[in-house]
């Protein structure tokens, strides 16, 4: 069929699309002619870079996606792993940086609405969020207004829609004060049998739009906003893409939520895709090319929130709380009964076609049901034939210089307690806003264990004593000293971290936060950041099985610095007891497996304290590492999982971020009691990040120590918990208090109570 | 047997977990759409947790009108055990039947933490089984919490044993850190604190347990009598 009427889109109208004068060409080469309107529109945003990764794609196949458990791998709308019993998980993570720059409320919220669509548009429950924040310094008004924003807005969103927030990471540094990162991550769980793709199958199968009616919110938001950079044009064009941010409704979310579950538990769709970025365009065509069909859309029949929105508006739309159903004519009934139950308005704007002559399934946008065609485009030409650039790469030209500027050799501080205190930061303040014990799941909740967890249960599916463990990390300071070694050492930390539950890792998603990638350093910190976590995931046998990636974080023209954030989910078999956590009992010796490397570079002491971003980081023995990882799991699981706990550990802190000094503060403040560590030789032992080190408290240290020699590890006692007074010989004498005081001053201090200024 | 229904408005989200804990203590729990207009034999109400209607206007102020009600209202008003917890209780003080209003919390943020609570009265559904002064480690998490009557009712509370749940500390600025109250006959009890959210050592407290076999037995004494009635009048 021929195009007869159409409106060709004006000239150059692609540039203010975010389209660039060659993507352009390569449209006109794939249709034939020149595009309509609407098919401009849909190309803008399919081709930006948040929806085709057109700038990273050619490095994300580094990574390794394959594993024993995994069903679903990167591609789909989540990952998906087997954890038996009929059981599978499904993950995924996501930035909604820009949004959250500019609405920091709405921004956050909608985040966490798409996330949870991204799940359950695989057939699960979402179960548990985590929210990863990288904020300017809380002296800047602006970003206290950002922190509250988005935390307010995740509050809002997830504690309304009935998903608990488990856990996190908050970030502070002055760089992501104009472009503040929000990333979220959500966790589900399936029947492994209830699983569904969305696919368009089946020729004369309805499409069939769920949720929320179509507003003019969110259009653009792909491309103006999320796909370029802040601040080059001003503050005030900044903060003309507003409209290009989505408002979220929680409430119609979570009635979406029970009506889609309930249609995948009745079997009633053969396929099923959110309406995310790019809207309608992203949810018809994807669906067509996964199905290998076509589509035939009648735009006219999607419902409206306002009058008079074109074709172009209607189809790019990022309106929130929809998804789009394909359902064979038959269920058509029933389907509309669920969701009327629900108040979920369901309709039909489209069916699935056949291939044409030529064997190329068309998406087609039509003014009406049979009417004049709006657009007419290879279903899989907005989603594969995206263009993709091997960009111009190099590592900064001072960089060996850099390298040889050693923090370790900066002054010592006079008073290693007072930097001590200036590192410590509680984030109470932030997910006492959250719900984190809906479903009754929550054994180790934020800031109870080095991560959170879960039993491994939902309404409609028993809990057989399983349960999972998550943690969400990034270590920008790390990651800007050496991308590929930073990114490694922040997969190592994570694995860790779910160890440190009794878990054993078994799937880790990414979000990769950048600059502008056009800017061959920042190409470099992404190409190295993979390259890193390829190294480590081959090396502690997890598979990567989902991932995004944000780029342009940049504000007047300075990019963020590289924050590549992994969430690694894990599983512990045998869950009885809860678990030993970030505490320590009286009496109890400390004991550390691993070894500390004084070398300071990266360490958040010289960049927070000393302004200080040079030299290197200590070397990560990935070997070793498994070796710990293992070992920490095995003794952790003992304890929650045996019949008699042997109580070896009574409590436990990986040390990581802020190095020994933040670990045995955090230790001593959960406990309310203090400690006494000897044989620190120094200022950079104390605040070294060296990897693959965990702080263990044990009443029996022998014991302790003789299991982690036998298992290949290092391990030595460094101190005993007693007292009201965290000591370190020679360098820290703080009182329980003073640590306290300080914690809380950093955030909620800062934020309810700012000092005058700033 | 004695059943108890747990209510679900759209928008409530701790229906299942209420079930669960009930559930765990032998008790037979079920699930009933607020649409309906009749709780069939149950023999106990409880109005979960969650943001019915999504709180829109006011939390309650929709819910309080769903077809169910009018059965609660009723069951409630032949003395049946009806129980409201956080967005139930709201619930509850929007239909009438419990004194006073929750507003939002001082400090105006949501907030979501085990607090302590004391029982103050055992003269209710839910705290028969509790001496008082028992401490309660529970859970809250509510942005709308802050009970709150003018003093004439509050002494009236006071004096007659229908507050039956006091805050140490106030975590969000009820008057006479109220956590929960009971009507005068102690048969309609709501509370802001998750009682279901304690109830096994893994969570970190079981200490809702003794409050949810409250409920059971007065669930069990409600089938006993609504069959003595039954009896009576045939």
């Amino acid at each position: 069929m021929r195009v007869t009427t159409r409106r060709i889109a004006p000239e150059g109208a692609h540039r203010s699309l975010g389209l660039t004068d060659d993507e352009f060409g390569q449209i006109i080469g794939v249709l034939g002619r020149a595009p309509t309107d609407v098919e401009l529109a849909m190309y803008s945003v399919m081709w930006s870079e948040h929806c085709s990764y057109k700038s990273s794609r050619v490095h994300l196949g580094r990574l390794p996606t394959t594993g024993a458990h995994v069903i679903v791998g990167p591609g789909e709308n989540a990952g998906v792993v087997d954890v038996g019993d009929g059981v599978a998980v499904a993950v995924r993570i996501e930035s909604h940086n820009h949004p959250s720059a500019i609405e920091p409320y709405q921004g956050a919220a909608t985040g966490v609405g798409g996330i949870l669509r991204d799940i359950f548009t695989m057939g699960a429950r979402p179960i548990a969020l985590m929210d990863p924040l990288f904020i300017g310094s809380l002296s800047d008004a602006r970003s206290r207004y950002i922190l509250d924003g988005v935390v307010r807005g995740i509050s809002g969103y997830g504690n309304s829609v009935g998903v608990p927030t488990v856990g996190g990471q908050i970030t502070f540094d002055d760089i992501y004060a104009g472009n503040p990162l929000v990333n979220v991550f959500c966790l589900g769980l399936m029947h492994v049998d209830h699983l569904v793709l969305g696919r368009a199958t089946g020729v004369g199968n309805l499409a069939v739009l769920l949720g929320s009616r179509t507003g003019r919110d969110g259009i653009g938001g792909v491309s103006v906003l999320a796909s370029a950079a802040f601040g080059e044009t001003g503050a005030d064009a900044d903060a003309a893409k507003r409209p290009s941010v989505q408002v979220g409704d929680p409430y119609e979310e979570k009635r979406l939520i029970e009506a889609c579950l309930q249609l995948l538990d009745e079997h009633l769709v053969v396929g099923i895709q959110d309406l995310g970025g790019a809207g309608l365009a992203c949810a018809t065509s994807e669906t067509a090319a996964r199905g290998g069909l076509g589509m035939d859309v009648d735009v006219t029949a999607v419902p409206r929130r306002e009058p008079a929105m074109s074709a172009v508006e209607v189809m790019t739309s990022e309106s929130q709380e929809r998804m789009l159903a394909i359902v064979e004519p038959a269920a058509l009934d029933r389907v509309v009964e669920v969701c009327s139950r629900w108040e979920v308005t369901a309709t039909v704007v489209g069916r699935v076609g056949p291939c044409d002559a030529d064997g190329v399934g068309r998406l087609r946008i039509r003014d009406g049901d049979g009417g004049e065609i709006l657009a007419e485009v290879p279903a899989a030409s907005l989603a594969d034939d995206a263009p993709r650039y091997r960009r111009p790469l190099s590592p900064p030209a001072d960089l060996a210089e850099r390298r040889l500027r050693d923090p370790s050799l900066l002054d010592a501080p006079a008073d290693c307690g007072a930097d001590l205190l200036a590192l410590l930061v509680d984030a109470s303040w932030i997910y006492r806003q959250y719900d984190h014990q809906l479903f009754l799941n929550t054994v180790l909740g934020p800031g109870d264990g080095d991560a959170a967890l879960l039993r491994c249960s939902s309404p409609g599916i028993e809990w057989t004593g399983k349960a999972l463990a998550m943690s969400a990390d990034a270590n920008p300071g790390w990651c800007l000293v050496d991308p590929r070694l930073g990114t490694a050492a922040t997969v190592a930390e994570s694995a860790l971290n779910v160890a440190c539950t009794g878990a054993r890792p078994i799937a880790l998603v990414n979000c990769l936060n950048f600059g502008n990638p056009e800017h061959p350093e920042v190409m470099w910190q992404l190409s190295e950041a993979i390259d890193g976590m390829t190294e480590a995931c081959e090396a502690l046998a997890i598979p990567v099985v989902g991932g995004n990636v944000s780029l342009y974080n940049a504000s007047e023209g300075r990019d963020i610095d590289p924050t590549p954030v992994v969430a690694v989910v894990g599983l512990l078999d045998r869950l009885q007891r809860r678990p030993p956590a970030i505490s320590w009992r009286a009496g109890d010796t400390i004991v550390m497996l691993g070894r500390t490397v004084p070398s300071l570079g990266g360490s958040r002491w010289a960049r927070a304290l000393r302004a200080h971003v040079d030299g290197e980081l200590a070397p990560l023995d990935l070997v070793a590492h498994a070796r710990l990882v293992d070992l920490v799991a095995s003794l952790v699981a003992a304890e929650a999982g045996a019949d008699d706990a042997p109580g070896l550990v009574s409590g436990l802190h990986d040390v990581s971020d802020g190095g020994l000094a933040v670990a045995l503060a955090e230790l001593a403040v959960a406990s309310g009691v203090g400690c006494a560590v000897r044989r620190v030789a120094s200022h950079a032992e104390l605040f070294a990040e060296s990897p693959s080190r965990v702080l263990v408290a044990t009443p029996r240290p022998e014991q302790l120590v003789a299991a982690a020699y036998a298992a290949g590890v290092e391990a030595a006692p460094v101190g005993v918990a007693r007292g009201e007074r965290l000591v370190v010989e020679g360098l820290v004498d703080l009182s329980l208090d003073e640590i306290a005081d300080a914690r809380r001053a950093h955030l909620e201090g800062a934020i309810e109570a700012p000092a005058s200024g700033g | 047997m004695s059943a108890v229904a747990v209510v679900v408005f759209p928008g409530s989200n701790c229906e299942h977990d209420v079930v669960r804990a009930l559930r765990g203590l032998g008790g037979d729990a079920r699930l009933v759409w607020h649409g309906d207009e009749s709780l069939g034999d149950a023999s106990a109400v409880v109005l979960p947790g969650g943001f019915a209607h999504g709180d829109y206007l006011r939390p309650g102020a929709i819910a309080r009108f769903s077809p169910i009600m009018a059965a609660v209202a009723e069951f409630a008003a032949h003395g049946g055990p009806v129980v409201g917890i956080c967005n139930g209780f709201q619930v509850l003080t929007e239909a009438g039947l419990l004194p006073g209003a929750l507003r939002r919390n001082t400090g105006l943020r949501f907030v979501c933490e085990t607090v302590t609570c004391t029982v103050v009265s055992s003269r209710s559904v839910l705290t028969s089984g509790v001496a008082p002064g028992t401490r309660l480690a529970l859970p809250i998490n509510h942005g709308e919490g802050n009970f709150t009557c003018d003093p004439a009712t509050l002494a009236e509370l006071e004096g007659s044993g229908q507050v039956v749940l006091r805050y140490e500390g106030n975590p969000n600025g009820s008057v006479a850190a109220v956590a929960g109250v009971a009507n005068a006959q102690g048969n309609v009890v709501g509370l802001m604190p998750h009682p279901e959210r304690a109830s096994a050592g893994l969570l970190g407290s079981d200490d809702g347990l003794v409050l949810l076999r409250s409920l059971l037995d007065s669930a069990a004494d409600e089938a006993l009598s609504s069959r003595a009635r039954g009896a009576a009048a045939s």
